[in-house]
């Protein structure tokens, strides 16, 4: 067996290795080079040194204060979407009546795309605000505010359904000795239940953040950024730099790798702190 | 015998993902990236087959840009090994984004075509951009309802048509009496919707600050060198501008949940009188489902809001559509771009598409007064266009110096309406993003 894989591996990894490899690999080693770059199409491009660096940070406050923006989104919508997600598996492995109903109910918000998710919150919202005559962006407050919950509606089904998984896998002799020591529901919940799911808790922090991070299509189709850039988080603002002006894709590009960084060193930092709290069940 | 099976099945997966690009071609390919999406059916059914059968030599190939999206759609297709021949640049400001691939014209006989020659773009002494198609915009209004009003017993201003309108204190004086008076008319608002929402705010950023533009700078190369933007006359931009917020069919607070197609569907409707929009939105009207006002009542007013002799001031007529060939296509391509272009635009097939079927009113000396599209809106731009004793205002607005200022500006505006920030905010705004932007042009 091993060997009959290890003979056929080249041959069965190799359609998914050229895809990789064209699709992903390719683009991202040439995208960086281009952050380096003064370019309209990918074939003209000229080297400019550090320029788009110091071009982001300087013409205009936009892409820090979409920085703030975006943290203070992603901070909110983990804990928010953790939280409610994971009570509502508990809720929903007590073993109400109607469970899979719910449970397919919570989570078929994502199913739709973020644009159109988008375009519905902000019909609801709007309609709700308009009863006071405001709309989202009378305010960032109510953009920043819509996009948190637009996010909780998306996510909280998908974080429940890994949540409930993991809770069902706890060994029910685990509960059955905590509850034969006398341990009441609220210290079985944080000395049982909670480190036993810690490798999904890791899961689902690590989906949560790098979604709040580099979310796009729920910017764009609430608030496009909107009122003067209160809401513009990270990913737009890097696709408006692209398009804003003349000659300034290669800043967009070198935002875009400034970017991908940092999103990959928060999430990894995140994933190595949340990995030292898992036990072995 | 099951290993040879799955060697072959993968070795023709691997083929197929080759395979896909190839196509057959005959005759020389001219590929042509529209811009208008409006008319994108028309190229591909009734331009194409006209063309290709009239000239065999050649096909032609039309691709459509999302709309909002040109700029990025030309940017990759230029990327590729066959780049589209003819794409659009929106003035001055589109031929600097697209520098390397803009191809001289002065010898094409398309540009012969043109009956104004100072219309074309030049750079460094070589034309580069033909305008294909000139548009006005102004006030659209209904005339049902105008005269409606005027046959009101109790009216405070004593006009007997709309046509008798032609500054902007009658102007104001009409819309607030017609305002007072707005359920004898049946309207919910004189005004539709000031737009604001995200994608929708064009029609300030450009087009009505646009009389502005051109009373400070006077014209478009003046406006396309500007270093600094004073916004000398913000006054008569406010004054216009607040008379449409403060009395519109949507109330302040909400117009950022407003999209200009919103706008446009209330005038159609008849819930409202009049609207700011160019002749491009004849079809958006008379389109819309359950449309209330009738093709003839149709009607432009100039963009009046208080400027110095603009009683004689027409429409704003102008073009921010202009043609323009890839350097970087074959030989063939480019000689081909302006064979289509030639016969699209002075044989009578061509003609006859281009009147009836694309409704562009052009500037090219191959055709006649007649020879207009057969809609209202397009009537009226001819109609003003040719009045005696007024002159129509030059889209000087291609002069902005970048999208960012567009966006900045119509950011600041909605602040005001929201009644974040003040008045000072949106000219200091106007200014230092203007600065600035021109600076980072190069200007």
């Amino acid at each position: 067996m091993e060997k009959t894989l290890r003979k056929y591996f080249p041959l069965f990894a190799l359609p998914a290795l050229i895809c990789f490899t064209i699709s992903f690999l390719i683009p991202m080693v040439w995208g960086a080079v281009l952050s380096f770059c003064e370019f309209s199409t990918i074939t003209n491009a000229s080297f400019v040194g550090f320029e788009n660096y110091i071009k982001a940070f300087t013409i205009d406050n936009y892409f820090t204060s979409a920085f703030w923006f975006t943290l203070a989104f992603a901070v909110v919508t983990v804990i928010t979407i953790n939280v409610f997600a994971f009570a509502l598996a508990l809720l929903l492995t007590k073993g109400i009546p109607g469970t899979n109903i719910f449970r397919t109910i919570f989570f078929m918000p994502n199913l739709i795309g973020g644009i159109v998710l988008g375009w519905i919150w902000q019909m609801i919202l709007n309609g709700f605000l308009a009863y006071y005559e405001k709309t989202l962006l009378s305010d960032a407050s109510y953009g920043f505010w819509g996009l948190v919950i637009l996010m909780n509606w998306q996510n909280v089904g998908y974080m429940m359904v890994i949540y409930i998984a993991a809770i069902q896998n706890i060994p029910s002799d685990m509960l059955e000795a905590a509850s034969i020591d006398g341990a009441d529901g609220r210290t079985t919940l944080f000395r049982i239940v909670i480190p036993a799911v810690m490798p999904s808790i890791t899961i689902c922090l690590f989906l949560t953040t790098t979604n709040g991070f580099k979310l796009y299509d729920q910017n764009l189709a609430l608030t496009n950024g909107a009122p003067n850039h209160g809401t513009e988080m990270l990913a737009l603002n890097i696709f408006n730099t692209f398009y804003s002006r003349v000659g300034f894709e290669g800043v967009g590009q070198a935002k875009a790798v400034i970017f991908t960084i940092l999103v990959a060193a928060i999430a990894l930092a995140q994933l190595y702190i949340t990995r030292r709290k898992e036990v072995e069940s | 015998m099951r290993k040879t099976l799955s060697i072959a099945l993968v070795a023709l997966m691997a083929l197929s993902l080759f395979a896909g690009g190839s196509s057959e071609s005959k005759g020389t390919e001219i590929y042509f990236l529209n811009f208008k999406p409006e008319i994108a059916e028309v190229y591909e059914k009734e331009v194409k087959p006209a063309f290709e059968s009239e000239n065999p030599g050649y096909t032609l190939k039309v691709v459509t840009a999302a709309s909002n999206q040109y700029q990025s759609t030309l940017r990759s297709e230029l990327a590729k090994s066959a780049p589209p021949v003819i794409f659009q640049v929106n003035g001055p400001v589109g031929v600097q984004e697209n520098i390397d691939n803009v191809a001289p014209m002065q010898d094409t006989s398309f540009y012969g075509l043109l009956a104004d020659k100072s219309m074309a773009i030049t750079l460094d002494g070589n034309v580069v951009a033909v305008p294909y198609a000139v548009e006005g915009f102004g006030i659209i209004y209904n005339d049902a309802i105008m005269r409606a009003y005027c046959a009101l017993p109790d009216k405070a201003v004593d006009i007997a048509s709309a046509e008798e309108i032609t500054s902007f204190e009658t102007l104001k004086a009409v819309v607030e009496d017609m305002t007072a008076h707005k359920e004898e008319l049946g309207i919910q608002g004189v005004f539709a919707s000031t737009s604001f929402a995200p994608g929708s705010e064009w029609r300030w950023t450009t087009h009505l600050v646009n009389p502005v533009l051109q009373a400070e700078y006077g014209d478009r190369a003046a406006t396309f060198a500007a270093k600094e933007f004073g916004f000398e006359y913000n006054e008569n931009f406010k004054a216009l501008f607040d008379l449409y917020l403060d009395n519109s069919v949507t109330a302040k607070g909400l117009v950022a949940s407003r999209a200009d197609a919103d706008s446009m569907a209330e005038f159609a409707l008849g819930q409202c009188a009049m609207v700011q929009n160019g002749n491009w939105a004849a079809a958006q009207i008379l389109g819309q489902a359950g449309v209330k006002v009738a093709e003839d009542d149709i009607k432009f007013l100039p963009l009046y809001m208080g400027l110095d002799g603009e009683e004689s001031k027409g429409l704003n007529i102008g073009t921010e559509n202009y043609l323009a060939i890839n350097k970087n296509a074959s030989a063939e391509a480019q000689k081909g771009a302006d064979v289509f272009l030639t016969w699209l635009y002075s044989s009578e097939t061509g003609k006859k598409l281009v009147s009836e079927k694309l409704m562009f009113i052009t500037p090219f000396s191959s055709f006649s007064a007649d020879e207009v599209p057969d809609d209202p809106l397009a009537r009226q731009v001819n109609i003003w266009m040719n009045k005696d004793g007024i002159t129509s205002v030059d889209w000087v607005f291609q002069g902005i110096p970048s999208e960012q200022w567009k966006a900045d500006f119509a950011q600041a505006m909605l602040e005001y309406i929201n009644g974040n920030q003040g008045w000072d905010n949106v000219v200091a705004t106007a200014q230092q993003a203007w600065a600035r932007e021109a600076e980072i042009a190069g200007r």
